[in-house]
């Protein structure tokens, strides 16, 4: 951190930051332009709006499914990440400190899981879930998601359980804690950094997905904003609905907007140091 | 304050190795007892064995009289101070040491009484808000030892506490952990792989070697006399010096030259079944520049190699020629002090000479020993043939 930059090389670097990010930004910006433009002014080509309405938004709030498939899709993710992150802990720590039979088959199978081909598998969900009055459900969804962010949240958090110091398990047995006092008291504050960003990446798994979400709802009932996208429509079949699919999309972006900024104050690089020298 | 007992103390990995072997140690209440041996001797898993990390295959443990084999470490009352610490790096120095208190549900104010007092005694006072990734090695090392104190164990179990220091504070801390022993009073149990540690600090040391007690005694009586190649070895810096000699007719054949055994020396090998052939042990501070001795012994001439002056004595070393003398007890610990081996044969000799010498580099020096002060071992089994029992 403390080279001394030579003009020349900050120029470069500077360069290539301002590439990266106007080429990660610039769609985004698009979209969020195409959600403040009028009907007329839509095609006109300019990046900067001219002239600014908020009519896109008010649409799509006066519409039944929009609002609907929000609160589907933030109670679906939040279900579904909820419980990954606590049964993914729960594994990973196991995975992590215990020697149990059948340790490598459970690794393994999650790891097949985590490469498994989604798309073959919605056939066959679609059926099970049908017949077992599973479809167009919000547990319909959260199952599937939680069982493939299972094997994200396990690898994730193994790795983040494999940094704690075993040692300090060892000092809070002796210190007088049970095995779940040591956990709740000791582990899990060190593995909180884990867990958060573990969250993160599986709330954000559920919350995009749109190939489970098209296939396993039919309704309102159900149906996870990226879905209900696709099905807008404008008022009338002439109508184009660019302008409210662009609103809609920079909704939708807020909530994992807000959820990172939130958990990313929590993930604390560096907390174990001072644990154990060396 | 606690009476420890193992009696005939057993672990068995289910591997099937065999980590610790028949262990019976007896420590009194109050007492300070070290472990010691080269890395792999089970002296770790002993000591978590008593502190209930590791379970016991077979024998039983009593502290107190009471068999606790199956009990929780929490239930068995002891503290224990890693190696590393084991800090808890999201409390304060304050929680650390309040941990074990607030565990067992103590008293607010009581917490803060002890965790206040234990500061004090170990000069922490000043950090106790502080996060232990900011504290030094010895401040972390004392907050370690706070967390221990604090709740009045029956028993400390130390595991290498002062092997993270840098050698200067490690010899502070060593007398400082010594120094609070005592006024605790409370049973003391240390690992340590240092014998220096074992030496200095301990009431009796317990010298382990591949999971088998190997002798248990006072530090100065494991010096003076070790029932093993393997003790006299380990025990003492610089190390005993060995070489092969052979016995015939009361006389001593060294590479050193033939000397008569002393009567005492006689007396203990009569009766025993002492072999021809044997390893002879002698200690540095047993040679003398023999210009400066009046005293009849034995005596050499041989070129000093290398001379260390450490201002209060010198240190002569001294190349031997032959055969080195050769034991497997002596192959373990060439291999654990890193030391093996001098490629041309022949052994080395370490000598603990009066500053008055005038020894030099290259040159000849007569040497003078106490023919007396030798030990006599055997080199199949290792064992002592001068043991007084």
């Amino acid at each position: 951190m403390t080279t001394a930059t030579r003009p020349g090389v900050r120029a470069r670097w500077t360069l290539i930051d301002i590439v990266v990010v106007v080429y990660a930004l610039v769609p985004v910006l698009w979209i969020l332009s195409l959600s403040f433009k009028t009907k007329e002014t839509l095609t006109d080509k300019s990046f900067i709006p001219t002239e600014w309405t908020f009519q896109n938004y008010v649409d799509i709030f006066s519409t039944n499914e929009f609002p609907r498939a929000l609160v589907n899709s933030i109670g679906i993710a939040l279900i579904a990440t909820l419980i990954a992150v606590v049964l993914g802990t729960m594994a990973a720590y196991a995975i992590a400190r215990l020697d149990f039979p059948g340790k490598r088959a459970l690794v393994g199978v999650s790891l097949l899981i985590a490469m498994f081909p989604q798309v073959s598998l919605v056939t066959p969900l679609f059926e099970v879930e049908r017949s077992l009055g599973l479809f167009d459900t919000w547990p319909g969804l959260i199952l599937p998601y939680i069982t493939f962010a299972l094997p994200l949240a396990i690898y994730t958090l193994s790795a983040f359980f494999r940094e704690i110091p075993w040692e300090l398990e060892k000092a809070a047995k002796m210190d007088g804690a049970t095995p779940a006092q040591a956990f709740r008291r000791v582990i899990a504050p060190l593995a909180a950094p884990g867990v958060f960003t573990t969250a993160i990446l599986v709330f954000i798994f559920c919350w995009n997905d749109f190939l489970f979400a098209i296939s396993l709802t039919s309704t309102t009932a159900s149906r996870t904003v990226p879905a209900a996208l696709s099905f807008f429509q404008g008022s009338s079949q002439f109508e184009d609905p660019t302008g409210t699919v662009s609103a809609a999309a920079v909704v939708i972006t807020i909530p994992i907007i807000l959820f990172v900024l939130f958990f990313q104050r929590r993930i604390v690089a560096g907390l174990t140091s001072g644990a154990v020298k060396g | 304050m606690a009476e420890i007992i193992l009696d005939k103390v057993t672990k068995r990995y289910p591997d099937g190795a065999l980590a610790v072997s028949d262990v019976d140690i007896q420590i009194a209440d109050g007492e300070f007892v070290i472990l010691v041996g080269p890395s792999g001797c089970g002296k770790s898993t002993t000591l978590n064995m008593i502190a209930g990390l590791e379970d016991i295959t077979s024998g039983e443990l009593r502290i107190d009289g009471d068999r606790v084999n199956d009990r929780a470490p929490k239930d068995r009352d002891i503290a224990m101070v890693f190696q590393s610490y084991a800090l808890y790096p999201h409390m304060s120095v304050r929680e650390n040491m309040a941990f074990p208190l607030r565990l067992a549900k103590v008293d607010k104010k009581v917490v803060q009484q002890k965790v206040e007092e234990a500061a004090r005694i170990l000069d922490l006072t000043q950090h106790l808000d502080r996060k232990p990734g900011n504290l030094s090695g010895g401040q972390r090392q004392r907050v370690a030892m706070g967390r221990a104190i604090v709740r009045s164990p029956k028993a400390f179990l130390m595991d290498e506490p002062l092997s993270n220091l840098d050698a200067k504070l490690r010899v502070q801390m060593r007398t400082s952990v010594s120094k609070l022993q005592r006024r605790l009073g409370t049973t003391t149990v240390y690992v340590t792989h240092d014998q220096t540690e074992a030496m200095t600090l301990g009431d009796r040391v317990v010298v382990m070697r591949g999971g088998h007690v190997q002798q248990i005694g006072s530090p100065q009586f494991l010096y003076e006399q070790p029932v093993n190649l393997f003790v006299a070895g380990f025990i003492g810096s610089p190390s005993m010096n060995f070489l092969p000699a052979g016995l015939e007719d009361g006389r001593l054949r060294t590479p050193l030259g033939d000397f008569p055994l002393t009567d005492r020396i006689r007396r203990l090998l009569e009766g025993g079944s002492a072999p021809r052939e044997v390893i002879m042990g002698l200690r540095p501070e047993h040679f003398e520049d023999a210009r400066l001795v009046d005293e009849p012994g034995a005596a050499f001439t041989a070129t000093v190699e290398v001379l260390e002056s450490m201002g209060s004595d010198k240190y002569a070393y001294f190349a031997v020629e032959g055969e080195a003398a050769m034991a497997a007890e002596l192959e373990e610990l060439a291999a654990e002090s890193g030391t093996a081996e001098m490629a041309d044969g022949g052994s080395q000799i370490v000598s603990r000479l009066s500053a008055a010498s005038d020894a030099r580099e290259g040159a000849e020096l007569s040497v003078w020993f106490d023919p007396d002060k030798i030990h006599l071992f055997d080199p199949s089994d290792g064992r002592t043939l001068t043991y007084v029992e």
